[in-house]
């Protein structure tokens, strides 16, 4: 019973993390009706940042991230004005195909910079023991960040004038238009606003995890999984998914081998496809 | 006219041996006929008296290896690659081995970078058996890429020494002339089970937490079969995919199992991460064995985690394999030993500390050279002859090869060191604690 407990407190706060790397995926899904493909390839740029800042500097990996956020949403803009802008209204192959593009390019130069070595950020929290559970530090702040992360995006969304825009240019982009709202400018920023997440979310996996510049390629297909458990185009029903799919990964193991938890996964991708396919938290209307 | 017609064919004579003298300079040293050399090229006019004894014949050998110049076997193969040409370099230094007729045995080497590619390994080595025509090879590094070279050797009959290839399988399928230099996979982890006996006879039960890779899954198999056989009881036998970075579930799975002592590993990325997860998770364990990551010096970044953790390594600088403990074993030692081979291999790499991939790769070319010793000869009937008959101790270990017919070739005398990482005035260091006649310092049992 101890051992389950554990297993799904782990599996909780791994599950934060993989809720903000999700939520990132769905905004951009949400507003612009685009797959990321490059989204994978971001997360792992995320854990270069920090490791190369923490390295460099000796900054504090937390510190770190806030500096790779701001790089994330400049670069997530960058990319949409570069690659996704000139197809964004074309059919979804296009925006697939150039967003792919992005991902071999990121991985391409990524690869002969850093090579595919696995690289540590050696920081480390302490643990906290309370009977037979034990938390790490590191998980613990990165949980912390994530529902952080969480609520300020809730809040810009819901609260500021271009989270307006933002919901605006998702809900009828023409109709925004008319009303003013600068919608190319605004699907810049989501677009931005989608690679910070992604980049938010590869810097606190990076202070518990091993990475490689390859290591992205997980995380965007748990993206994916948790995309649709919580309702593509819906940001906080991603943190919500991301907290299913955490859980799930603590509990598999405690009564199969733990390389059935992709199976396991994906079965339930193909499912919640099938018989509930716009989430369990409602998708974009 | 006829002296025209012989200037004509003294020039044609002279065209052709410089044509020859060309190709024989472009294609590597000939084989078993003696390349040319200075001490054999003087004009008969200047010969020595007939009954002065003829200058010495030298003979250089070609040994062709490939090496994983890229690819994911860059690092060891650079370094087992090392170790075989300090031990070419020192030879050739040194004249060269001598045969009992007079004969002196000089090394040349070819080699061509495989990409860490079993397909290229299968179509360099064929190219280096034909047309390179290499009288011995060394097989490239990893099981993977031997297993394709070791084929190849067999189909030109090439004697080659493998290092850097564990696998067993290899040496299963009917090859004569391919002997193995290290310790196989099925032996990799029997040794820490014999240290666990030692230290605590009271241990009953065992976790294997192992990478699903064909190597590692080969270890703990016949480790756990070993185990079993000598009544231990396995409460976990788990693989984890090799891209494992979270090894949370198999830690909350061992903290429910409560198993005295765990063993298995991988390679040096998974194998480190689990030992730091298990730090950072505080996991009571006595006694935690892991393959391939402990014997790298960069483990000790880990810190408090590495610490009392056992590793399994072909060679290590500190094991005491010298001329004294194999005299005091009634056993032949040949070559150098350890503290010597550290020294010259510093020197010759700017420093580089020797890993057991180093050392491998002198051992194998130490092997040859003691078996050319042996047999006298280069013909490579006579040198696989003088390789079966092996049985002596070298820097690298007892070295003896298995004879019959099921597994030709296989390691069966050297066996694995193993290390642990134990605290020495405040640093982190490693130190051989198993065997015990290789031993350095007791083990720290059960492990801080």
């Amino acid at each position: 019973m101890d051992f389950i407990l554990a297993s799904v407190i782990d599996g909780l706060l791994l599950g934060f993390v993989y809720g903000v790397a999700a939520m990132g995926l769905t905004l951009i899904w949400g507003v612009m009706n685009v797959i990321n493909l490059s989204h994978g390839p971001i997360i792992a740029l995320g854990m270069f940042g920090v490791y190369l800042i923490f390295g460099a500097f000796s900054l504090n990996p937390y510190v770190a991230i806030l500096i790779v956020a701001v790089l994330g949403l400049v670069l997530g803009v960058a990319i949409y004005y570069v690659a996704v802008q000139r197809v964004i209204n074309a059919p979804h192959l296009s925006t697939l195909l150039a967003t792919f593009s992005v991902n071999m390019i990121i991985i391409g130069l990524g690869t002969a910079i850093f090579s595919a070595s696995p690289r540590n950020v050696e920081f480390s929290l302490g643990s906290l023991t309370l009977g037979p559970i034990t938390l790490l530090g590191t998980r613990v702040v990165a949980a912390f960040a994530a529902m952080l992360v969480a609520g300020a995006l809730y809040l810009f969304l819901y609260r500021t004038r271009y989270g307006r825009y933002i919901r605006a240019v998702a809900n009828n982009r023409d109709a925004a238009e008319l009303m003013g709202v600068p919608s190319n400018r605004i699907l810049a920023l989501s677009f931005g606003l989608g690679t910070m997440l992604a980049a938010i979310a590869g810097g606190l996996i990076a202070t518990f995890f091993p990475f490689t510049i390859l290591a992205g390629g997980a995380y965007e297909l748990k993206s994916f999984v948790i995309g649709v458990l919580g309702g593509l185009g819906n940001p906080i029903g991603a943190l919500f998914g991301g907290l299913i799919l955490g859980v799930l990964e603590g509990i598999i193991p405690t009564f199969m081998p733990t390389t059935w938890v992709p199976v396991v996964e994906f079965l339930l991708f193909v499912l919640i496809l099938l018989v509930r396919p716009q989430g369990l938290f409602g998708a974009k209307s | 006219m006829n002296r025209k017609l012989l200037v004509i064919l003294m020039l044609l004579m002279v065209s052709l041996f410089v044509a020859c003298g060309g190709d024989d300079a472009a294609a590597p040293a000939a084989v078993d006929e003696p390349a040319p050399a200075e001490e054999s090229a003087a004009p008969a006019e200047e010969a020595a008296p007939e009954e002065a004894a003829p200058a010495p014949e030298t003979q250089t050998i070609v040994v062709g290896y490939t090496a994983s110049q890229t690819g994911s076997q860059n690092v060891s193969s650079t370094r087992q690659v090392n170790g075989l040409m300090l031990w070419m370099n020192q030879v050739n230094a040194a004249g060269g081995l001598e045969l009992s007729d007079g004969t002196k045995i000089m090394f040349d080497h070819v080699s061509y970078d495989d990409e860490s590619n079993t397909d290229r390994v299968q179509e360099l080595y064929t190219r280096m058996a034909t047309e390179d025509d290499a009288t011995f090879l060394i097989s490239p590094y990893s099981s993977g890429l031997t297993a394709a070279a070791a084929v190849i050797a067999e189909q030109y009959g090439k004697v080659m020494v493998t290092t850097g290839a564990a696998s067993d399988s290899t040496y299963q399928q009917g090859l004569t002339t391919v002997f193995q230099a290290y310790t196989p996979a099925s032996r990799y982890l029997t040794g820490a089970v014999d240290l666990l006996a030692q230290l605590d006879p009271t241990v009953k039960k065992l976790a294997f937490v192992y990478e699903n890779s064909k190597f590692s899954t080969d270890v703990v198999n016949a480790a756990k079969a070993y185990a079993e056989s000598l009544g231990y009881e396995v409460v976990l036998h788990e693989g984890y995919d090799p891209e494992t970075t979270d090894f949370g579930p198999f830690i909350n799975k061992l903290q429910d199992a409560a198993p005295d002592a765990i063993l298995g590993g991988g390679h040096f990325q998974d194998g480190s991460t689990f030992a730091r997860q298990i730090n950072e998770k505080n996991l009571e364990v006595n006694f935690l064995t892991l393959l391939v990551a402990p014997p790298e010096p960069d483990f000790a970044d880990l810190g408090d985690a590495a610490l009392g953790v056992i590793g399994p390594s072909q060679w290590e600088p500190q094991a005491a394999f010298t001329k004294a403990s194999a005299d005091e074993a009634g056993m032949e030692f040949y070559g150098i030993e350890s503290d010597q081979f550290v020294i010259d291999y510093e020197a010759a790499y700017d420093g580089e500390e020797p890993s057991y991939h180093s050392a491998g790769g002198y051992a194998a070319g130490l092997l040859l050279e003691k078996a050319i010793v042996d047999a006298d000869s280069t013909d490579p009937v006579k040198v696989a002859a003088a390789l079966d008959a092996m049985d002596l101790l070298t820097f690298f270990g007892h070295i003896k090869f298995d004879t019959t017919a099921e597994s030709h070739g296989l390691q069966i005398g050297h066996s694995m060191v193993y290390i642990q990482w134990q605290e020495d005035g405040g640093n982190l260091g490693k130190q051989v604690v198993w065997p015990a006649e290789g031993a350095t310092a007791d083990a720290l049992y059960p492990m801080p």
